[in-house]
């Protein structure tokens, strides 16, 4: 850029190009509006420990223009820094930090004012109170020509919330529903991927839907870490050179980087030609190149990993099974990796049939926690789940193509630095690394939900095969009685022993009765069995037995009675019904008076 | 008690058995002879391979084995019933009559052919006992032997020559309830297929060489395998066997004088161990240069168990069946053309004959 030309001002860029930062078309704008709010609040609440409580109100105020509101309990900002947030572009404190964030380039919240600005003419009013402050109220509007914030009106005012920030625009969109791309779908994935977060969203007709939080647990925040040496470009290197406190090269290098100790800063000043004790900001745009091409020359440690905050395999499983209620659910976390220098790390997950009907899969693809949306088949995490061979799998997939099966497939790369096809983040591209921890993860996953499928055809198989023996067998024991001329013969004993129950038998003799107990299940059971006579038994109208048997073995209780037995079959209390034969499960309580005796 | 009663009383045993696993909680089971090759034994004394002592066990722990278990439920009830009123109905009929049995109903007639065979084994009677019979084979007999037969219309005496048309006698289902009356026979040669039975009998075979020519029609049915025993016994003639020359045909020959795997249970009764097998053989088809096809790849797995096959646990079948391995080939009977139609009945059969014995120049 040289002096003759003019200096145009960001807003004024953005104003021109406003279809780069998604607001391309009225619907697409209406969701980035939420999303720019909604991430803020959720890159807020972390950094601050808090778990969110968010609510996304959206009202339609006149033909195609819609009022968005969206408040957080997070920890507020500070009244000197609410104009510039809000009014300024490219204003932000994340944006010369190294670390996992949901904004990256500070150009979010703003561009949504702008949007508004630009579409209905008026302000954007925002409420911030910070934990034992007073809350403040601000008009704001952007100076497109100076990229400064223009305050319509400022007070003081009442707010219930002890902390947090609300923010009300108005824009030109148009509001959809029931497709992929819509508010309703971006909050619901943002709320798979944010399980510590509440999120209560009321429609433009008034409906109102509410995403739960599952855990109470707020994620980590993600630590800062300064830049790697092989993931920093010229343009943040001169930055950085401009606005570091050190005086020398060296302590430049060693304070502003990370893995650069005294010895590796010598080596990388040694292979730069440059002067170890030149002042930083002395240094030319050839010596920055310089002293890239030396980080490249020299061999580092890779960045700390622990910078990144994934959501957890468990988190992860424990949203699926909340959001889409499946049948079967997992998820893998993967160990962080780096690639150019940037750490990221990679988690997968897949949720399988139950509630999910719909034969053609869902990919949810999520960078750094924020949902993406658009773009589908240009995003490297798509082309990573095609090129997983699902059929391995046991799901159906033609080439080149989604798996198609009843399931839900997800997929988070975490990263410093997500490889954003462009500014408006919608797609990630293709990074080698990035792929291949993707298709790991995918095949882990895959794996997990073959092994499930089958087992559940063995269950199933067997269960058949249960069914139809239930049928086989009573048929078996009528035809044979009738073939021998005898007493239809009791077959129940018979299923017992094949379905691997308890069976119980009651056979009475002058007075005398003798109740045996089969276990034919693996595991002991107790449980306790109740026997009624119009005459008593032992003295008692009604007596009662706690009995233990163990597998294989028979247990008999002997008693003595007098009149007729008031229940046909012996009653049991303390087992399901599923696995008795032979007897009637009750559930009379504790209370059951009568004679007590152990079996 | 006649045969009938007892055959009764053994199936009624079975279903009282079933009936009282039941009854005291035991998963019903039943115990069979397994009817594999790995389970048949050469039986000393009477020279016929019977089953051994492997069994398998059916259990309505298992699905199959309900399902065979419910079947043989209904078979027996039938069975009873038809005894009862001195009736019979033949294997077919007892395979649609299951249609009427609901689970228990057969999906195809080998499955119910399989379960009387299965009682049979169990009871130690044969099907003719519980009045099931097959269908008429329709295997004939040409030769100089006059038979007394017990029809429906009354008794016929029946001499294979005179008093038949080309077709032959034709074989009835119960073999036992024949009598020889006289012959002047000197063997018996059973043929595999019916076009060199055809020739033989046009020819004049039978009147030239006093043969007795058996049509055995591919594998052949109990009442032809009994027939020839029978005239072995009974009558002393010797008996050959003339086949094709392929593993088909072998096992023709094999449940002819050893006895087949699916009935062991009855190989004292059908089988003639002294039959001898003529051909084609094949070092027939090296010696006499027959025309011969090349083998299937089934042929050769056919040949390959054979060689597992304890029935053919000789030097001769070893050696023979190795060679058609080697030669690839295989050869009919009809092959024998290729040198006039009277070769086979002028130079080859005579040949053979004379090689076994049979035939005395």
């Amino acid at each position: 850029m040289t002096s003759k030309h003019r200096e145009i001002s960001i807003a004024e860029f953005f104003e021109k190009n406003k279809h780069i930062l998604g607001y391309s078309n009225p619907s697409k704008a209406l969701i980035t509006c939420v999303r720019e709010a909604v991430d803020n609040s959720l890159d807020a609440c972390e950094e601050a420990g808090i778990l969110p409580d968010i609510l996304v109100k959206i009202t339609r105020t006149g033909e195609n223009v819609f009022r968005i509101v969206v408040e957080d309990n997070g920890p507020g900002i500070e009244k000197e820094h609410i104009p510039r947030v809000f009014g300024k572009l490219l204003y932000g404190s994340r944006f010369h930090a190294i670390k996992q964030s949901r904004g990256q380039q500070g150009i979010g919240i703003s561009s949504a004012v702008l949007y508004a600005q630009i579409t209905t003419g008026k302000p954007t009013t925002v409420i911030s109170k910070t934990e034992g402050g007073t809350a403040c109220r601000f008009e704001i509007m952007i100076d497109t020509k100076k990229n400064e914030p223009e305050i319509m009106s400022f007070e003081e005012t009442e707010w219930f919330s002890p902390h947090g920030t609300r923010i009300e625009l108005e824009i030109k969109g148009s509001y959809v529903k029931e497709r992929k791309q819509s508010v309703y779908e971006y909050l619901k994935e943002t709320s798979v991927v944010n399980p510590h977060a509440r999120i209560t969203f009321i429609t433009p007709d008034g409906e109102i839907h509410e995403f739960r939080r599952i855990t109470s647990e707020p994620p980590v925040p993600p630590v800062e870490i300064k830049p790697h040496p092989h993931g920093i470009e010229i343009g943040p290197l001169i930055a950085m050179l401009k606005t570091t406190k050190a005086r020398e090269l060296r302590g430049f290098l060693k304070n502003e980087f990370v893995r650069i100790g005294d010895r590796i800063s010598e080596e990388i000043i040694q292979k730069s030609g440059l002067d170890s004790r030149a002042d930083p900001r002395s240094l030319t745009r050839e010596d920055a190149e310089k002293l890239l091409n030396a980080f490249r020359l020299t061999d580092l440690l890779p960045p700390p990993v622990d910078c990144l905050s994934p959501i957890g395999d468990r988190l992860i499983m424990k949203s699926l099974m909340e959001g889409y209620s499946p049948e079967f659910v997992y998820a893998v976390t993967r160990k962080p990796r780096v690639y150019s220098g940037h750490p990221f790390l990679v988690e997968a997950g897949i949720a399988y049939g139950g509630e999910i009907k719909e034969d053609k899969i869902t990919l949810l693809r999520f960078a750094n926690k924020i949902p993406l949306l658009y773009q589908q088949s240009g995003c490297a995490l798509t082309q990573a789940v095609v090129s997983v061979n699902w059929k391995n799998y046991g799901l159906q997939q033609s080439k080149n193509e989604l798996p198609v099966a009843p399931a839900v497939i997800l997929v988070h790369v975490a990263s410093t630095n997500v490889p954003y096809v462009s500014e408006s983040k919608e797609a990630v591209s293709g990074i080698p690394e990035i792929m291949e921890e993707v298709r790991l993860a995918l095949q882990e996953c895959g794996r997990r939900l073959k092994e499930y499928v089958e087992r559940k055809k063995t269950i199933q198989k067997r269960k058949k095969k249960e069914e139809e023996l239930l049928k086989i067998i009573p048929l078996l024991a009528r035809k044979i009685s009738e073939v021998v001329e005898k007493d239809p013969v009791d077959h129940e004993k018979v299923i017992a022993r094949i379905m691997g129950k308890v069976y119980i038998t009651r056979s009475t003799d002058n007075g005398k009765a003798v109740v045996e107990i089969c276990n034919f299940s693996s595991s002991r059971k107790r449980f306790r069995i109740y026997e009624m006579c119009e005459g008593g038994i032992n003295g008692e109208r009604i007596a009662k037995w706690d009995v233990e048997v163990e597998p294989k073995e028979t247990v008999r209780i002997e008693y003595e009675f007098s009149g007729k037995h008031i229940n046909v079959k012996p009653l049991v209390e303390g087992i399901e019904n599923e696995l008795i034969a032979g007897a009637e499960v009750v559930r009379f309580g504790s209370g059951a008076e009568g004679t007590e005796s152990s079996a | 008690m006649d045969l009938e009663q007892k055959a009764l009383r053994a199936l009624l045993d079975i279903a009282e058995s079933i009936y009282n696993q039941l009854r005291d909680g035991v998963v019903p089971e039943i115990e069979i002879s397994s009817r594999t090759k790995y389970n048949i034994e050469f039986d000393e004394q009477s020279e016929v391979w019977v089953y051994g002592d492997r069994t398998s066990t059916r259990s309505a722990k298992t699905l199959k084995g309900a399902y065979m278990l419910l079947r043989m439920a209904y078979v027996m009830g039938f069975l009873r019933d038809q005894l009862k009123v001195n009736r019979s109905s033949t294997l077919r009929e007892l395979y649609y009559i299951s249609e009427n049995w609901g689970l228990a109903k057969f999906d195809e007639q080998s499955d119910s052919d399989r379960l009387i065979e299965d009682l049979e084994i169990l009871t130690a009677f044969q099907r003719e006992h519980f009045h099931i019979r097959p269908e008429e084979d329709g295997a004939t007999v040409v030769g100089p032997i006059k038979i007394r037969e017990e029809t429906r219309r009354g008794v016929r005496e029946i001499h294979c020559q005179d008093d038949v048309g080309e077709g032959g006698y034709q074989i009835p289902v119960n073999v036992d309830r024949l009598e020889f009356v006289e012959h002047d026979a000197k063997f018996v040669i059973a043929i595999e297929t019916g076009g060199m039975r055809d020739r033989l009998i046009e020819n004049g075979f039978d009147e030239n060489f006093d043969a007795i020519i058996v049509h055995l029609k591919g594998q052949p049915a109990r009442s032809t395998r009994r027939l020839l025993k029978r005239m072995n016994t009974e009558l002393g003639l010797p008996v050959v066997v003339f086949t094709d020359g392929d593993p088909w045909s072998y096992r023709i020959y094999a449940s002819v004088a050893y006895g087949s795997i699916k009935s062991a249970h009855l190989s004292e009764y059908l089988a003639t161990p002294s039959a001898m097998f003529i051909g084609i053989r094949p070092s027939d088809i090296v010696k006499y240069k027959l025309p011969a096809d090349k083998l299937s790849e089934q042929d050769i797995r056919a040949l390959n168990a054979i060689l597992t096959d304890p029935r053919f646990d000789t030097d001769f079948w070893k050696g023979e069946v190795k060679l058609q391995l080697e030669l690839g080939k295989k050869s009919e009977q009809q092959a024998l053309a290729k040198y006039g139609l009277d070769y086979v009945t002028d130079v080859y059969l005579p040949e053979k004959l004379s090689e076994l014995g049979v035939l005395r120049t």
